[in-house]
């Protein structure tokens, strides 16, 4: 059953898909079958046991997972980065001196600070716009459905749908199928080869992260909004206060933590952003990001050390954040 | 958290409308530009393949010519080295059940602990767990690997064997699971702790055990908060290609369809008569697990994101 990989290739599709779920439903049975008896077994001891057993039952298992998967593999990481190709001899900072200087990669470190700043603040502005403009519509379901969907698709999905709008027409003599270039074509334009052209094309990347992440910020915004008490809204009215001034003079600042927490979301969802790069562009034409740069150097060349040293980089733009929100955490806990 | 859900549900009804029709026209504008990408996608997808390299999608209204023969090519022709879609389609499903209901139980379970046990490290081991939340997969990629294709060795002690998994949906599975531990845990505990305390200790008083009080109230009443989360992960897992690709060993036969689609847009010999056909079967089973539940699901992105 383990190997059904290597052997797989004279069999149909249909004899793979049967083995597949004959392992899963072998997974899910004894999975299952564990936990049941394991919760027959103690719920039957005594007290004192039971003591002790159920942080062996209810939290050691997910502690040592942890413990395994993310912290013991998150160490090792950080000390490959200061080693060789095949993680064999030490090398000091030569990776992250490497990752600063070659040309290459300071290409993928711009390109990634372009994106950090570009798409947490252009999906929270729109966000928040969307949200305010229907907080006090009657019927916003049907339009926060529609900005919100692109949440449900895969990155990837998203990169075949947007490939296909910037999709670029080479010959004169043929129609454009490309939606962009289409409508530049309409307007009288020369449409330029989009995903080719440097720096164009990041933007356009960019365009397709900000199209799956607004729906995540308007539908945290607008809860946020509706969150603000009536009397405060109604008291700016009274004071005839315009819409635009009661939007940045009450809403805004009344929902500034919330505003915070969806920034820094989407700045850690931006970091690690790969698929889009990879389906769309492949990281070439001078689009790599870092997550799919970290990924090419460790698994297609095989180079633990400097993929180690930009999965390491790519954690330190992130630490500034963690430390924010467990400080806000902490806060929260002591207001309780 | 549910309070927060409750009073945005009732003051939409008792705020008066007061809503510009600019603003609402603005956001109709916006709402179907959103639309029109995938829109497109979907209308190419039904369109013969003379069709689609000849014009537009948008001249299908002018002219609608409906075939349904990329759906069939992309799902179903193949061959043992270019398996068809549909192989890909019931990986993607036997990746993602494991990958859903694995992490949701050890969650709720360690949830319990660290929302009703009182012990020594208990806000140490919460904090911990939270900040896990935020680290990058990539940081834990190559280690992790190195521990499914060889093993933990130690010196000469074997901390943990080489199972011989490569190549299966293990790997893919206990992935998923350690990545999606950490956020199941935070938004679980969050609710496991708003249970009234009268309600575990009254149970406590009538001798329950630890493990009586879980799988008979603590369990029930958490349901709603397993369901959002579950949704979370669902879309997660489906339409992740990182995961996948990495601990798939590149083994066609274990490969989730993101990673088939990503491979179809690599090679040029893909027309968009099958991208999009074969777009449009990986992004069904979300859009419909998302149109069906999106009340859950904004639950647990709130849960998750607005603090307090």
């Amino acid at each position: 059953m383990f190997t059904l990989a290597l052997h797989a290739a004279r069999k149909t599709p249909a004899d793979i898909i049967a083995e597949n779920f004959s392992l899963l439903a072998l997974a899910l049975l004894s999975f299952g079958a564990v936990i049941f008896l394991i919760f027959l077994i103690a719920s039957r001891t005594s007290v004192k046991t039971q003591e002790w057993l159920k942080y062996l039952v209810f939290l050691v298992p997910s502690i040592l997972l942890l413990v395994v998967g993310l912290i013991y593999p998150a160490i090792r990481t950080l000390i490959l980065s200061f080693m060789d190709k095949k993680a064999e001899e030490f090398v000091g900072f030569d990776n992250f001196i490497w990752a600063f200087t070659i040309p290459e990669i300071t290409v993928v470190l711009t390109n990634t600070a372009i994106w950090v700043v570009t798409v947490p603040i252009l999906s929270t502005v729109i966000g928040l716009a969307i949200a305010y403009m229907t907080d006090r519509m009657k019927r916003p379901a049907a339009i926060k459905s529609l900005i919100f969907m692109p949440m449900a698709i895969s990155f990837v999905g998203a990169g075949v749908i947007w490939k296909f709008v910037y999709n670029y027409q080479p010959r004169d003599d043929k129609p454009d199928i490309g939606l962009l270039s289409a409508i530049f074509k309409g307007l009288g334009l020369t449409p330029p080869n989009w995903l080719l052209e440097a720096p164009l094309n990041t933007f356009l990347l960019i365009v397709v992260m900000i199209w799956i992440q607004t729906g995540f910020s308007m539908v945290v915004l607008s809860a946020a909004l509706k969150n603000i008490p009536d009397e405060v809204v109604e008291a700016a009215m009274l004071d005839g206060a315009s819409p635009w001034r009661r939007f940045y003079l009450v809403s805004v600042p009344m929902i500034r933590a919330t505003i915070v927490v969806v920034l820094t979301t989407i700045t850690i969802g931006t970091l690690k952003v790969f698929d889009i790069v990879r389906t769309m562009t492949g990281g070439n034409f001078q689009t790599n990001v870092i997550a799919n740069e970290m990924y090419s150097q460790a698994f297609r060349q095989m180079n633990y050390g400097q993929g180690s040293a930009l999965a390491i980089i790519l954690f330190v733009a992130i630490i500034p954040i963690i430390i924010y929100n467990i400080r806000q955490l902490r806060l929260e806990r002591t207001e309780r | 958290m549910t309070s927060l859900i409750n009073k945005s549900l009732v003051k939409s009804k008792a705020k008066n409308v007061f809503s510009s029709p600019w603003a609402a026209f603005a956001a109709w504008v916006i709402a179907i530009l959103w639309t029109i990408p995938t829109f497109g996608l979907l209308v190419t997808s039904i369109r013969p393949e003379k069709d689609i390299n000849n014009s537009g999608w948008w001249t299908f209204f002018a002219n609608p010519n409906i075939s349904f023969e990329n759906y069939n090519q992309v799902l179903f022709q193949g061959s043992t080295t270019n398996p068809p879609l549909y192989q890909f389609f019931f990986n993607s499903l036997a990746v993602t059940l494991p990958a859903v209901i694995f992490p949701i139980t050890l969650a709720v379970f360690a949830a319990y602990a660290l929302a009703w046990f009182e012990f020594k490290g208990r806000d140490f081991i919460f904090f911990s767990i939270f900040a896990l939340q935020v680290i990058p997969l990539q940081l834990t990629l190559v280690p992790l690997l190195q521990l499914f294709a060889k093993g933990l060795v130690i010196g000469d002690v074997t901390v943990i064997p080489d199972f011989d998994i490569t190549g299966t949906y293990i790997p893919i599975w206990i992935a998923h699971t350690i990545f999606g531990l950490p956020m199941a845990i935070f938004l679980l505990h969050n609710f496991l702790r708003q249970i009234p305390r009268e309600l575990i200790e009254a149970a406590r008083v009538d001798g329950a055990g630890w493990f009586t009080l879980f799988s008979k109230i603590v369990l029930p009443l958490s349901v709603p908060a397993i369901a959002s989360f579950a949704i979370f992960q669902f879309l997660w897992v489906w339409n992740d290609l990182l995961v996948g690709l990495t601990f798939g060993g590149g083994a066609k036969e274990v490969a989730p369809m993101t990673i088939r689609l990503a491979e179809m847009v690599g090679t040029r010999g893909s027309g968009w008569e099958l991208l999009t056909a074969g777009a449009f079967v990986s992004i069904i089973v979300p859009l419909i697990v998302f149109f069906s539940l999106q009340r859950y699901f904004v639950r647990g992105l709130l849960a998750g994101s607005v603090k307090g």
